[in-house]
């Protein structure tokens, strides 16, 4: 079981022309992912690894009947992309699109209250689901089919934990990046819902970083919520320099909210079992399992 | 990007957001001058630097005449300034705001900026203003007062009213606060700022308001539609290495530690200098090389740390995935030894797409390097190694 995606979901992609769209749905496609079309306005009409290329969203949609998009529209562009996918009603809309204007995003998240869309990104790597669907930019060669669920704010640090997890003989259920943005779609209170809801998921791993309040927020969604499945986290930054930017601008500190120590602090008072140390987040996996 | 105050206030001024009258100046020789042609009985003397907290430090000075004006530009010109915010070496001081002094009855706190959780953009206000207004709101959140505001479609009239009053402003003042509240919203839209800091809004002995200081943030990802104001970035506030890193698309953060780091993401790159702490290293930087880092990029920025004379081991900790291939890294990392010069204990760890074949790369180009299977093993031996040279 997965959650979000499954071995049917249909996807479009939007920028599908675009040079590193192209390698992404490529490598997608042979993963066994059922990627259906793309949009890329103006090139309507076109076919583009052997799948045809729409106008608009909802010309795909109706055409192809996909259910979810992946959005690789250059950052000048990409809000604009991501209310048109929104708009067109798609359930799931993942956004790799790096460095949007927050102010775009801003606008984006008001066209999400009241959708049917559940937006993933941007700045992410993905989500993908070990045998079944991938859409995003990650490494699988190491991902296998599991009973972890990963939701992650980092690519690179979710497949330094997915290797260790693996050395654990243990595989994941579904990984989603949450992505590196301050405005982001998905957090990790949506991410712990979805994962304590499927049947396929035993345990939930949440990799967090300095900066923001997604980590804040899932200590208190579970403090409210009694039923639920092991829970661990790391969170990365703790000897960060403060008041520094460091790569994302989702790192920025704003009044003392956002610590990794404050993070972890709240984390640890919710129950969830912290790694201290990046080096032993599978291990923490292993011992949250064997609690259980 | 960062804005000086007087960029702030300048932008500011054009949405009516009032500032006492000021002028910049560059060198000692125009500070009496300038006080004189602004006029009144006192200014304030203010160095100009991207850093906050300058009033304890120094940086602000209160002077009564126009020859004081000029002693106070001589003491912070050219002179480094060093604040909670500006790191142990200081910032260098490169120009002096002179102020015309204003009596202030009280003075409060507003700021325009992105609430992260909700995804909206906030108005936050204090009765308070000052240095410690982070302290304080963190001790008493119930003070600070939040309004959410759409820059497109402005800020709501009543909403601001009410907060004004809340804030204990009537009369003509309580109406001049919602203007302003009005502006700096506007401003943070047409901007695409990311933050837009009145701390303090005074109001003056006769019941005005006027921006006493303005921290002014701008996003970054937004200066591609705002050329006019690329030109307000003053390179000279940047690290020069951190300035060289971002000509080469790197995310580079000077520190002060005796470890060379190199590392592919901000979360593992983090995550990393973390691990090197917990073991007893101190790390000299934090650098992150983007997925579409190509081999000259990695070279420009391995370049750097080669040539950083504190540093007595470098680690390199990537994670092929995505569109960043480990022999991209190992071939950049070969042709900076090679033009440089590999001094120090060099520890790799290249996991993910191609690493075997980046090992093999570095192996065939004669470059001595340990290699590391796991990001903890990887930690350990650069700790070591950089105790070693150290010793």
């Amino acid at each position: 079981m997965a959650i979000l995606i499954d071995s049917d979901t249909k996807v479009i992609c939007q920028g599908f022309t675009g040079k590193q769209a192209s390698y992404h749905m490529e490598r997608a496609i042979a993963y066994g992912t059922k990627v259906v079309g793309g949009v890329v306005p103006g090139k309507g009409g076109r076919r583009h690894l052997g799948l045809p290329v729409f106008d608009s969203v909802a010309e795909a949609v109706a055409a192809t009947g996909a259910n979810a998009s992946a959005v690789f529209v250059p950052p000048a562009s990409a809000g604009d992309a991501l209310i048109e996918a929104i708009d067109a009603g798609l359930p799931l809309v993942v956004c790799v699109t790096e460095r949007i204007p927050v102010l775009d995003m801003v606008r984006v998240k008001r066209r999400l209250e009241g959708s049917a869309t559940r937006l993933i990104g941007p700045n992410s790597q993905g989500i993908l689901s070990p045998g079944r669907c991938k859409i995003g930019v990650m490494p699988a060669h190491l991902e296998r089919p599991g009973k972890v669920g990963i939701a992650s704010r980092s690519a690179s640090l979710t497949s330094e934990v997915i290797e260790q997890i693996s050395a654990q003989r243990l595989g994941q259920s579904t990984s989603i990046g949450i992505g590196g943005d301050p405005v982001h779609g998905v957090g990790f209170v949506d991410c712990l819902e979805l994962f304590f809801q499927d049947p396929g998921t035993d345990c939930v791993v949440l990799l967090g970083e300095i900066g923001g309040s997604d980590e804040e927020e899932a200590a208190a969604y579970l403090k409210a919520n009694k039923a639920r499945k092991p829970v661990v986290a790391y969170v990365a930054g703790l000897h960060a320099p403060t008041e520094r930017r460091m790569g994302h601008a989702g790192t920025v500190n704003v009044f003392g909210q956002g610590g990794a120590a404050e993070k972890i602090e709240a984390l640890r008072s919710a129950g969830v079992s912290v790694a201290t140390s990046a080096a032993e987040i599978g291990q923490t996996v292993r011992q949250a399992l064997r609690a259980a | 990007m960062n804005l000086h105050e007087y960029q702030a206030k300048e932008l500011l001024s054009r949405y009516g957001v009032p500032s006492p009258k000021a002028r910049l100046v560059r060198s000692v020789e125009e500070a009496a001058g300038a006080a004189r042609d602004l006029g009144g009985a006192s200014w304030a003397v203010k160095a100009q630097i991207h850093a906050g907290l300058r009033h304890d430090a120094g940086g602000v000075r209160m002077v009564s005449s126009p020859e004081a004006a000029r002693a106070a530009a001589e003491d912070l010109l050219d002179r480094p300034l060093v604040t909670p915010q500006t790191g142990p070496k200081g910032k260098l001081v490169r120009s002096v705001y002179i102020e015309q002094a204003v009596g202030a009855a009280r003075e409060l706190y507003l700021a325009v900026l992105v609430d992260r959780s909700r995804g909206r953009v906030s108005l936050i206000a204090a009765r308070e203003g000052g240095n410690d207004i982070e302290g304080r709101m963190a001790a008493a959140p119930g003070e600070m007062l939040r309004l959410v505001a759409d820059p497109e479609a402005g800020l709501d009239e009543a909403a601001a009213g009410d907060l004004a009053a809340r804030l204990g402003l009537d009369g003509a003042a309580r109406g001049q606060a919602v203007d302003i509240m009005k502006a700096i919203v506007k401003a943070f839209g047409d901007l695409d700022a990311s933050l837009i800091e009145i701390n303090p809004l005074a109001l003056t002995n006769d019941g005005q308001l006027t921006a006493l200081d303005v921290k002014m943030v701008l996003d970054d990802n937004a200066l591609f539609r705002h050329q006019d104001l690329a030109v307000l970035r003053d390179e000279e506030e940047l690290d020069p290495t951190e300035l060289e890193a971002q000509r080469f698309a790197l995310n580079y953060v000077h520190l002060d530690g005796n470890i060379g780091v190199m590392v592919n993401g901000a979360g593992l790159a983090l995550a990393t200098v973390d691990l090197l702490k917990q073991q007893g290293g101190e790390p000299a930087d934090f650098m992150d090389i983007r997925p579409e880092a190509t081999r000259g990029q990695v070279d420009e920025g391995f370049r750097l740390l080669l040539r950083n004379r504190k540093i007595n081991a470098i680690l390199v900790n990537i994670y092929g995935g995505g569109i960043l291939r480990c022999d991209t890294v190992a071939e950049g990392i070969a042709a900076a030894c090679k033009a440089e010069g590999l001094r120090v204990p060099l520890i790799v760890r290249a996991a993910g797409t191609n690493g075997e074949l980046a090992r093999k790369i570095l192996k065939a180009q004669g470059i001595p390097v340990n290699f590391a299977d796991s990001i903890g093993q990887a930690a350990s031996m650069v700790v070591a190694a950089a105790g070693r040279e150290a010793a």
